[in-house]
Formats: C-alpha cells, structure tokens, sequence
C-alpha cells in the first residue's frame, strides 16, 4: 500500500472532527492545538527558566541584596536553568511546538499519522514538567548537581536536593523521553508518508528538513540519556555501583563501590552533543524559511543546505567527548574529537555563508521577522567562532568551567535559536492567529533583545578571559579578579534584568494582538511555501478543505524572472502561473508592507 | 528510493507534478509499520548504549561475572517457540485463513507469558542463591538488561491481547492481518535481542 487514496484518506479524517469544547481545545488530536499546548507548556516552563536565572544573576551582581539566594538555592537554580532551557523549553518548543504546527501544513497534509499518539505525547509532555515543577517542592528541593548532573556529586550529601531532587529529575527526564518519542516518531512517519501529491522531499522547505532531521537525531540520542538516567536511578534508589565510585561521605565510607563517573560523563554528552543540533537544526530550517521569504529570493544553495543539514546531523554523534576534554582522556583521543569538531564547522559555515547569499543583492523587507533573522546570523556567527576556540583541546584546557564557556554556548545554543523562535512567531503569527501584531513593539522587543544579549554575553568572555570560573556562588576576593571584573559582573545582571523584563512586550504584544491586532491577510508576506496557502486563515481542522494540494514547484520560488509576482506558491501549476490581473497580493495595499 | 538520486534532485529545475495520481509515501508500505521499524531502530540504541556501558563497567577490578542459570536455556526455547508460533500465525494471516489461527495466534503470546514466568523464576532463584543486584554490579546489569527485555515484551504483549479480544468478539482475519504482521516482526526482533544478551551475558 504505497498511498491512502485521496478519497479514503478524506473520509477517514472525517470521522476524527472534534464536537464538544474539551474535544476541541483539551483533549484534542488536532496538530495545529497540540503545537499550541506543546509551545504553551514549554514557554511557561521556560519563563520559570528566565526567572531562576534572573534570581542567580542577581546574587552574582549584587550579592548584598539577595538574602533570599543562599548558595544551595543558588546551584539548584543553576541547575534547573540549564535544564529547563534546553531540553523542556526549547526541544520542546523547537520540536513539540513548531514540528507538531509546521509538519502537516508544509507537506500537505490533513494531520499527524498517528493522531491519537500525538495528543498523548503532548499529556506525557505535560506530566514530565509537572514532576519537573514538583521537585521545588519536595524536602531538599530540587537538584543542585549542575545541570550535567554529574556522578557522584549529585548523590552525595553536600549536594543541595541529592534525595527526592536528583530522583524526581531522572524521572521527570525518563517521561520527557517517552513523550518525544511518541512525536518524534510522528513527524518521521508523517514527514515520509503523508506528503501531498507532488510534494518530493527535496521540494519540502528547509524547515521540514531541519526538523526531520532533528527528530531522527532526537530518536537515536535520547536514548543515551534514557539509559544514564536509568542506571543513575538504580544508583540512587537501589544501591548498586554502574556510575558511583568507593566514596567517602562526610567521614562514613559510602556502599557504593566501583562505579565509573566516567562513563555517565560519555553517555549523558553522547546524548548532549547531538541535543545542541536538535535545537540548532530545526532553527536552521525555520531561519532559512524567513530569510527566502523576506529577501524575496529563493534560498541560496538549496541542495547544499539540506546536505549540511544532514552532514551536521551525523556529525555531531561523534564529537562529544569534546565537552569532556579535562576528565583526563588520552591525547590521541582527544586528538580525534577536536578534529570531528573543526570539522563540523565546515558544513555550519556553509549553512552561514548561504543565509548571508541568499541576502545579496535580495529585495528585502525589513519587516519584524527579518530584524530577528538577521540577529540571528550575527551572533551564531558569533557563538560558532567562540566554538571553534573551545574545540581544541589546548585552547579549551585553561577556558573550561570558565565564563568563556557560558558565554560561548549561550550565544550558540541560547540566543541563537530564541532569536529564531521569535523570528518564525512573528513570521507565522498572522498564519496562527489570523492577526497582526504590534510592528513597532515587536521592533523595540528585538533591539531590546539583541543588544541586552550582547551586553550580558560580550563581557563574559572577557571575565572567561580571566579566568573567572562559571559555578560559583560568590567570587570573594582574589588577585586575579580584579574589582573591575566584579563591577563588569554588576553589569551583566543589570543588562540581564533588562532583556528579561523586556520579554513582557512580546508577550502584551503576541497576546493583545489576538484581541486587538488587526486582521492579517491570508498571506502577508508573499510566502510560496503550502502553509501560507490553506483556504482558511488561521486553518481549521483538516487544514485543506475538500482537497488536499498538490505541489507543482519547489518552496522558493521567489522574483522568478518573467513571472508577473515576486513570488509563485508551490500549489500553482507551470500553466496557471499568476499574472497581475489574477493576484490578490499587492504590495502597495498591503500594510504590513507599509515600511518598505 | 534511491537515496543519493533523491538528495541530488534539482527541485528549482524540475515543475510540474512528480509521482502518480496520488500522495506517495517514501516507503512502499504502511505507516504503522515505519513507525514499528523506527521505534526499533530506538529500541536497538537503547539496548546498544547499555551493552556498551556493561563491557566499559566490566574493565573495572571490581566485577566478578555471574555465571547464567541454567534455566536460561529453557526460556530461550519458550522465546523461540513463541516467535514459531508468531510467525505461523502470521502465515496463516496473510492468507486470510482462520483454520488453526487461534492455536498458532493464542499459542505465541502462551510462550512469551511462560518465558516472562521463566525470567521471574530464574531472578528468584538468583536472589535466593545471595546474587543480589547491589553485591555486584554484573549481577545488577543482569536484573537491568532482562528486565528491560521483559518489559519490551510486556508491551507486545499488551498489542497481542488488543488482537486477542478483538478475535475473540468475531473479528475476522483480516480485522488482525496488520497487528500479527507488526507483532510477529517485533518478537522476531525480541528473539534477536534476547539472544545478543544471552550470549554476551553467558560469555562474559
């Protein structure tokens, strides 16, 4: 069976259509509510993320005035900061989020494969972070191990949450997992099998690309984490010794006996290396998408995108241990992992050197996604440099655990996709909601963003520099820190304070904008690509209509020379391709346009 | 699908509709069954990473090797059989015959639940004999690895008996054509990684 016949596949979907509020809105098995509930979740989740760092920063800067940080909260603020950012605020939002949205719009088709499975990904989803949220509650609180949760600190007693903390975050991880299977394997299974007529994979946009890949990196690196957790959790709760060495807890010998932290490290950056590229890799296809668009050309080096994204996915299973360069690993071995590393910046600078093309000599509009877009190239740029420092084994031996680390995977990791993720809200919101937003808030929101994040990250390089090291709850008085390096610190939290307070006029401006932002136009910015070209706006259950499209053209055909508009969508045939008299987008009505 | 002919396709060059007359899938086969293919892909990573951690943890002086039970072997023929019988089934299945299905179908999920019984007996039996998960850490990645097998089993075992009721109420062979194939292809892929463990586990 190589197809579900059209007209099958219509009647099957009919029979899923919600009735009553809670079918609709709660227990919904629509793509489009789950990529809401999923983004949701995840933003809540990381707006508690921002929060806990805003806290630390504060005992950082001004540590006189936080009486309320002491240095055990202090670490597991750390901890649950790094935690909640990367995995349950941007995989989930990246993947959950975006994946579950974009996925069925952009290939054409109705909804997920598997619907039902779908909808109790995002529940699981939901219970993991309420575990996750649980531990604040616990005796103990949560853990404060350092978000690698490194053996056998993080089961000893200095260690703030070392009892229920440490277990209900492996838990709450171990659930995670269950539910980014069940929608990883969605988008793979859609992404292969549920494409709509004409729609070959090398005619899907980069953002499918990006995201298939991600999730096929997800599937094959979470299970490293899943299985450190698990044996992490027979070490805690069970007694046994896969990780925790013959260790000696305030006098007492402890019953552990053996154990190699050693090979927790390998595991959990067997899972965490590929982890930075299930967050980059989506952003990659997302950012590419906004750049075409807003440039009005088509992608520069389409093919060549897609071979990078898949050579950065299979490359980054082999250079993990490059974040483990001082566990004392033999040179050759070293050797090869910084060599894997430099390479992986080959295809990277391509992906860069191909934003920066499609942008030559392109008509852009400077339009809000744009602005986010552009940032965005600015401090990967920036964050893959530093990245290229940290690759070598020499270099990085005097910067690790120094705030030159923070600083460079803050802006790789950190920055970089939440200035995609912001790019492709204001670029998909009018699709979404089916209003526009605030252009001059949403322009002070990213100067606000873009330079805070310069002022919070440029300077730790400097301290990095210093030798200042990450971790430390106060830095007390040394030779080699001097006090302009304290007062550099008072300013890093007072730019920190602003970008995070700042992120309050996104959110009046994304919310407000439901109610009063004016009606967007079916498809505001001219985009080719299928999502842009659903007979409603925002598109209701079913996405299509009667019929589903079918694909005539690759996703970027923009300023097709002799076409009569700047852009053709990918549902219109060779023969049919618009001429003025036929096209409802006009630029000079449109004023979303206005400041072009 | 040729994967290099696919990845060097030139989408800006080629208009027009690709394909047949309806939406193709990349594989030539049913949904269900990529998605069983990729979660054993999955499950495959998992059990790899914890036979990989097992060999890095034995270099280490404290590992003693636990020496297998017997009645190992005899659960391996329950498990054996049990995918015999699977396979049968789905033989008949495909035919869309119902002669002799209940026995082949009802027989394969009997194994499985006898070897999950066997697996039980031999952990009580270790752990009357002192081998204890915390004494050494062979014998605790023993307890890990078959309870993570056993418990793969359990969720096949959990789609069998969905089949299950629904050929008990009257279904048809066709109603459970797809549900054997997958599950038949699950316990095959089950056996196999019972008996990579097995041997590693007998040999080391």
């Amino acid at each position: 069976m190589a197809y579900v016949p059209l007209a099958d596949r219509d009647a099957e979907m009919e029979m899923h259509h919600p009735h009553s509020f809670i079918e609709k809105y709660v227990w919904s098995q629509d793509h489009k509510v789950i990529a809401i509930q999923y983004g949701g979740v995840a933003v809540f989740t990381g707006l508690v993320g921002l929060v806990l760092s805003l806290m630390f920063r504060m005992q950082l800067g001004f540590p006189e005035t936080t009486d309320f940080v002491d240095p055990n909260f202090y670490y597991q603020a750390v901890t649950m900061h790094g935690m909640i950012m990367v995995v349950y605020f941007l995989t989930a939002i990246f993947l959950g989020g975006f994946g579950n949205y974009m996925v069925p719009l952009m290939c054409g088709a109705r909804d997920m494969v598997f619907p039902f499975m779908n909808m109790l990904s995002v529940w699981v989803f939901l219970l993991s972070v309420i575990i996750l949220m649980a531990s604040f509650f616990v005796g103990g609180g949560p853990t404060g191990a350092g978000w690698t949760l490194y053996p056998p600190q993080t089961a000893m007693a200095g260690t703030p949450g070392h009892d229920m903390g440490i277990i209900l975050m492996l838990i709450s991880l171990a659930v995670f997992i269950v539910a980014f299977t069940m929608g990883g394997l969605n988008y793979v299974v859609t992404i292969l099998q549920y494409r709509c007529r004409g729609m070959t994979l090398m005619r899907m946009p980069l953002t499918i690309w990006g995201i298939f890949v991600a999730t096929v990196l997800g599937l094959f690196a979470f299970p490293a984490l899943l299985v450190a957790a698990i044996m992490m959790l027979f070490d805690t709760l069970l007694g046994t010794s896969f990780f925790m060495p013959a260790v000696i807890e305030a006098g007492t010998a402890l019953d552990h006996n053996g154990g190699s932290p050693i090979l927790f490290q390998h595991l959990f950056w067997f899972f965490g290396h590929p982890e930075v590229y299930i967050v980059a890799l989506p952003a990659f296809g997302l950012v590419s998408d906004v750049l075409s668009v807003h440039a009005r050309k088509n992608i520069f080096g389409y093919r060549m995108m897609v071979w990078a994204i898949i050579a950065i996915g299979g490359l980054s299973f082999i250079v993990w241990a490059h974040h483990m360069y001082v566990s004392g690993m033999n040179p050759y071995f070293g050797f090869f992992f910084a060599t894997t590393t430099l390479i992986i910046a080959v295809p990277t600078a391509l992906k860069v050197y191909n934003w920066v093309l499609t942008l030559w000599e392109g008509d852009i509009r400077m339009n809000v996604p744009m602005y986010f877009a552009i940032g965005f190239i600015f401090t990967f740029i920036h964050g893959g440099l530093t990245g290229l420092f940290l690759g070598n084994v020499v270099i990085d031996l005097p910067l690790s655990d120094t705030y030159f680390v923070i600083a460079h995977f803050h802006m790789v990791m950190g920055v970089s996709p939440i200035l995609v993720l912001y790019a492709a809200i204001y670029h998909w919101y009018p699709k979404m909601s089916g209003r526009m937003y605030n252009e001059t808030l949403a322009k002070v929101h990213f100067w606000l963003t873009f330079l805070g994040a310069y002022a919070i990250y440029l300077p730790m390089h400097y301290l990095g520099f210093l030798g200042v090291p990450r971790r430390y709850y106060a830095l007390g008085t040394t030779d080699f820190i001097p006090q302009s390096a304290q007062d550099l610190n008072a300013a890093i939290t007072i730019a920190a304070l602003i970008v995070g307070v700042s992120q309050i006029l996104f959110f009046v401006n994304v919310l407000g904008s439901l109610k009063w932002g004016k009606k967007a136009d079916p498809n505001p910015w001219g985009a080719a690509s299928l999502e842009w070209q659903t007979p409603d706006t925002p598109p209701v259950h079913g996405n299509w209509g009667d019929e589903l499209p079918t694909v005539y053209r690759w996703a970027y055909d923009y300023s097709v020379p002799g076409a009569h508009q700047d852009f053709i969508p990918q549902n219109v045939p060779e023969a049919e391709e618009p001429t003025v008299s036929d096209e409802h987008f006009d630029p000079d009505k449109d004023q979303s346009m206005a400041d072009v | 699908m040729g994967l290099i002919k696919t990845v060097t396709e030139k989408p800006w060059e080629r208009k027009g509709v690709i394909g047949g007359m309806h939406p193709e899938g990349t594989f030539d086969t049913e949904s269900e069954r990529v998605a069983l293919v990729y979660f054993l892909v999955i499950a495959s990573v998992v059990f790899s990473l914890f036979l990989v951690s097992y060999y890095i943890r034995m270099e280490l002086p404290d590992w003693e090797p636990l020496s297998e039970p017997g009645q190992l072997w005899l659960n391996t023929g329950l498990l054996v059989l049990s995918s015999v019988f699977f396979q049968w089934a789905r033989n008949i299945v495909v035919k869309e015959e119902k002669r002799n299905l209940y026995t082949a179908f009802f027989g394969a999920g009997v194994f499985a639940i006898l070897f999950i019984v066997g697996q039980l007996v031999t952990w009580e039996n270790l752990q009357a004999g002192g081998y204890y998960m915390t004494a050494n850490p062979a014998n605790a990645f023993y307890y890990l690895m078959t309870g993570l097998h056993g418990l793969h089993l359990l969720g096949g075992l959990w789609v069998w008996s969905k089949s299950s009721i629904r050929l008990l109420s009257g279904g048809e062979p066709k109603d459970i054509k797809l549900s054997v194939e997958l599950c038949t292809l699950y316990w095959h892929f089950l056996l196999l990684v019972w008996l990579v463990l097995f041997g590693i586990l007998a040999n080391t």
